[in-house]
């Protein structure tokens, strides 16, 4: 093995490596270790380092494959987003309120992850609390998208799309409350899947809106993310929202036939509003999965026009609920020689929480205080349902529904910040997903001018197999997904 | 629906935020951007629909109920800014 060969391998061809011997787990710990040593100083996509962690269990991983042991991730370097609790890792959720917040426990995505073999080698930047598609919001800096050091790597998993990007690792878990895995994805030219809520277990993954959280993987390929879905899937007793559902292995029912399997086109999605040369892609893409065997068919969403209202009311309205846990006292950050309790907590979260954070705090403050909880957020409950109802109405015609995943490339840093309703539109085309708990997945579906688009899928509650299927031929089609960035002048 | 400077401040109050006078300005018309974005939902009729409060209309499990294992107390209570005997330390309430 060159060391450099591993860089931007993807889960299944690594995995092939360990199980033939041709390499070690500690060796390949090792190497990418290296690799984000020598990147991060850059990219900025992890803020924290886990390396004698990750030896030790590599260590584990290379005696129990010479036993002949293999468990669906065994041996594999990954990286968390900072949102998932590590037990005695900082886990800092990007905010300066969890700074130095070390964890009593790990998430069960974390645990899940760690019983099937995974390494983890540290823990990955994001937009403070989730809250932003930029990577801006973080109180570690700015994370670079790896394809063009002077643009956004999206958010608010941004820091988990660079470092897949940069070869950091083959596979990161993010979440997705609004879109979070998958504009990044989009942005960063990888895969990524939201799973239907419910798929994944919340326990240890820090808040932000509970009724549209879920936590999947971003990843080189479909098939990466099928494996890891696999591992991170499955009903917990520590999330009462974790679905009573079996857990199917996403990975050996991956299946390329897709004749006859039909795709919905939103016509909201594809109207006048869209960019011209996004919409080449994403229907270059299409016409490949058409030439597959697929039925492409025009669907009406005829509500898609509310999902920003209403998210941007369920979702801040969630959140300052939530945040509300953060009072100085028990943990995360505390103002010093605060005059009496009052002023502990005002000061502890004004001076904790970021400007984003404040702006949703206040929000959904004010959608739920007196006299507005009506007009606000039992009104957004309504028309969560009835943009909820278009999505099952769709889905009686059609097998998949498939559109952008994003309004259009990576952007510059400080492009969309002055007006936040301006970044709230990034995820224009993914927020309605979260509001309708449907799985979604975004796949590299080509280039403009050098930096990368996706293509956003989406199934049937707790169908995540046929939206992993399609991407896969995608992926058996075209070679979008097997582009890297060159990092020119960023690795010695 | 706009929103003052003084609403911001009362707002602010509920949440337990306090916000510089110099920035308020500012807040509120940042504020106010997301406020007439959300504004748009009075525009569709939703008479009879019912709220939705989680996406699969999942009702809520309950566990058997028994004793499990217990929480770590003193790992958890490690995480807090001050502490004394077990109990979290906060400025004296009562005089």
């Amino acid at each position: 093995m060159t060391k450099d060969s591993v860089f931007g391998m993807s889960v299944s061809a690594i995995q092939t490596m360990l199980r033939e011997r041709s390499v070690s787990s500690v060796e390949l710990t090792e190497t990418f270790l290296e690799r984000i040593a020598a990147t991060n100083e850059s990219l900025n996509a992890v803020i924290t380092v886990c390396a004698e962690q990750a030896l030790e269990q590599a260590q584990k991983a290379d005696a129990a494959i010479s036993r002949g042991e293999y468990q669906s991730l065994t041996g594999i370097p990954i990286l968390h987003k900072d949102i998932f609790c590590t037990q005695g890792v900082r886990t800092t959720c990007g905010s300066k309120m969890l700074e130095d917040f070390v964890p009593a426990y790990d998430a069960t995505v974390v645990t899940k992850m760690k019983a099937q073999g995974a390494i983890m080698l540290g823990k990955c930047n994001m937009d403070e609390f989730a809250m932003g598609s930029s990577n801006e919001t973080s109180y570690f800096g700015t994370v670079k998208n790896p394809w063009n050091l002077d643009c956004v790597p999206g958010g608010s998993s941004g820091g988990s799309a660079a470092a897949v990007a940069a070869g950091m690792a083959p596979l990161v878990t993010g979440t997705d409350t609004g879109g979070s895995i998958r504009q990044p994805a989009s942005l960063c030219g990888l895969t990524g899947l939201k799973p239907t809520y419910g798929r994944v277990s919340r326990l240890g993954i820090i808040a932000f809106a509970s009724s549209l959280d879920q936590a999947g993987p971003i990843a080189h390929t479909a098939e990466d993310c099928a494996i890891a879905l696999s591992a991170m899937s499955g009903i917990d007793p520590g999330d009462s929202t974790s679905a009573d559902i079996p857990v199917p292995d996403f990975h050996s029912a991956l299946n390329t036939q897709i004749d006859g399997l039909r795709i919905g086109l939103p016509r909201e999605y594809f109207n006048e509003s869209l960019d011209d040369a996004v919409r080449d892609r994403v229907m270059a893409a299409l016409a490949e999965l058409e030439k597959a065997g697929a039925i492409l068919v025009d669907i009406d969403l005829p509500h898609s026009h509310y999902a920003i209202a209403t998210y941007y009311v369920i979702a801040p309205a969630e959140a300052s609920a939530n945040l509300a846990r953060y009072d100085g006292v028990r943990f995360g950050y505390r103002c010093k020689t605060a005059s009496d309790l009052e002023d502990l907590y005002l000061r502890s979260r004004s001076e904790g929480f970021g400007e984003e954070v404040q702006r949703r705090i206040l929000v959904g403050t004010y959608a739920l205080s007196a006299g507005f909880y009506d007009a606000y957020f039992n009104k957004a409950q309504q028309v969560r349902r009835v943009i909820t109802d278009d999505f099952h109405r769709a889905f009686e015609q059609v097998d998949i529904i498939a559109g952008p995943s994003a309004p259009g490339v990576a952007f510059p840093f400080g492009a969309k910040q002055v007006d936040p309703v301006a970044m709230y539109m990034e995820d224009i085309y993914t927020l309605a997903v979260n509001l309708a708990g449907l799985p979604g997945l975004s796949a590299p579906a080509g280039f403009i001018d050098g930096m990368p688009v996706g293509i956003q899928l989406i199934g049937k509650p707790f169908d995540e197999q046929i939206i992993l299927n399609t991407a896969h031929r995608l992926q058996t089609d075209t070679d979008f997904h097997m582009a890297r960035p060159t990092l020119q002048g960023l690795t010695s | 629906m706009s929103v003052t400077p003084s609403d911001i401040e009362k707002v602010a109050l509920l949440a337990r935020l306090a916000i510089a006078e110099t920035d308020l300005p500012d807040v509120t018309e940042r504020f106010s951007r997301v406020l007439s974005l959300v504004n748009e939902l009075n525009t569709i009729d939703t008479d009879g629909v019912i709220p939705m409060s989680n996406p699969h209309d999942m009702e809520q499990r309950l566990r058997e109920d028994r004793v499990a294992h217990p929480s770590d107390r003193e790992a958890l209570m490690a995480s807090a800014p001050a502490q004394q005997d077990g109990y979290f330390l906060v400025p004296k309430v009562i005089d």
